[in-house]
């Protein structure tokens, strides 16, 4: 049956670059699901990744006892729904669960879209997007008030929807000529302060690693 | 229960969808239209961060973004639930929802109003017409892209498709958009 909640088969399709993938990773890690990867190359999609998302054809899906989910953020809901009971991600109130999901959403429609037009781009066009990546994590900053985490003292959605980016924040920062910290240092602490979690530290990779990724394929499609 | 006040914009497929689910739990609510060449005081106060429509605001509480307000309706308000109640199929509405927002929505408008002439308008076609193909298959054989009752989905895509024909028209496009509806 779909909804079980124990001893079951997930499978994540994954690409250790992608921040959406690493989302997944933290939230399983977080809830103490075992889980196995199965590495994909987005240059070569495996059968599974077509059949298993044949819309985007995208990682990461979560395959739960052979039933695929997609979008990164959809998972993380999934995933709080059948494993509700160890670390929840979101909160009970619905007000409160309307506040983390605007701020989950608000991640990807600035943060991450600012960043993934920022690393590749030049000049006047790299301004515009260091500009609208700084604004938006300085908007969200400001939900850190509370802290440590986004919910306050809980590590929640919030934190994994923005988390995985920060293992991308040295390749932006060495693409844009700039210091995230001079600019966001409670960011910048919330992210050390993450990074002290098992879930965390297993999840990302080590943020050279990614800048050697972003040098190598600017290299490839003639950016630099 | 507390005040229900909506913030919105006719025209808005986002606005009415919030309008639509909050008809269908049946709970009344307050209706401010907003001119977004001159948004109200109130509008920039309860959604600083977008400043856009819809913005639901419950017993002094506001929430932004359409989604995340038919969410909010389904949690607070008990009696016709939007979602399905299986984790499973929830994920597949959600994921749905996204497409047609991320995709649909963007690939029809393109379609019908930026068509210009030649290429461009040929390559945005194709476009709108592959994203609806994706869509149909899901379609085919359902009452309701929900299943067999009306839900988020259909209240997310109930919209686009009332107004499909009359944009089409609008937009005098001789391709078959509306065919695939």
């Amino acid at each position: 049956e779909k909804n079980m909640g124990g001893g079951e088969e997930v499978v994540v399709l994954d690409f250790w670059r992608s921040p959406y993938a690493m989302r997944v990773k933290v939230a399983l890690e977080e809830k103490g699901v075992k889980y196995v990867t199965k590495e994909e190359d987005l240059g070569n999609k495996s059968p599974l990744l077509l059949e298993m998302n044949p819309v985007h054809k995208l990682t990461p899906v979560l395959i739960h006892n052979g039933n695929p989910i997609s979008e990164s953020l959809v998972i993380l809901q999934y995933i709080d729904e059948v494993w509700p009971h160890s670390s929840p991600l979101l909160p009970s109130d619905p007000y409160l669960r309307s506040r983390v999901r605007f701020w989950g959403d608000f991640v990807d429609k600035k943060i991450y879209a600012a960043a993934k037009k920022l690393w590749p781009a030049k000049g006047e066009e790299q301004e515009t997007a260091k500009r609208e990546f700084i604004e938006s994590l300085k908007l969200l900053e400001e939900e850190l008030k509370d802290g440590p985490f986004f919910k306050g003292d809980k590590f929640g959605y919030v934190d994994v929807a923005l988390v995985p980016l920060t293992s991308w924040f040295y390749a932006l920062e060495m693409c844009g000529n700039f210091s995230i910290e001079a600019h966001c240092p409670k960011i910048i602490a919330w992210a050390k302060t993450c990074q002290q979690r098992e879930s965390v530290a297993k999840s990302l990779p080590h943020p050279h690693k990614i800048y050697d990724y972003v040098l190598e394929l600017k290299k490839r499609l003639g950016l630099e | 229960m507390g005040q229900v006040k909506v913030f919105g914009y006719w025209p808005s497929p986002y606005s009415r969808r919030v309008e639509i689910a909050l008809k269908i739990k049946g709970v009344e609510y307050e209706y401010v239209e907003e001119d977004l060449q001159n948004k109200s005081r109130e509008l920039l106060l309860y959604n600083p961060v977008h400043k856009k429509i819809p913005v639901l605001v419950h017993a002094g509480n506001p929430i932004a973004e359409s989604f995340v307000v038919l969410e909010y309706i389904d949690e607070t308000w008990k009696g016709n639930p939007l979602l399905p109640s299986d984790p499973y199929e929830r994920a597949q509405a959600r994921f749905w929802a996204k497409f047609f927002d991320d995709k649909l929505l963007p690939a029809v408008r393109s379609a019908l109003y930026n068509a210009s002439e030649g290429e461009e308008a040929q390559k945005v076609n194709e476009d709108a017409e592959e994203v609806l193909k994706t869509l149909e298959k899901e379609v085919k054989g359902k009452k309701f892209l929900g299943g067999n009752e009306i839900g988020f989905l259909d209240i997310v895509g109930i919209v686009a498709a009332y107004w499909m024909p009359t944009l089409q028209e609008a937009a005098d496009n001789k391709r078959q958009v509306s065919s695939h509806m």
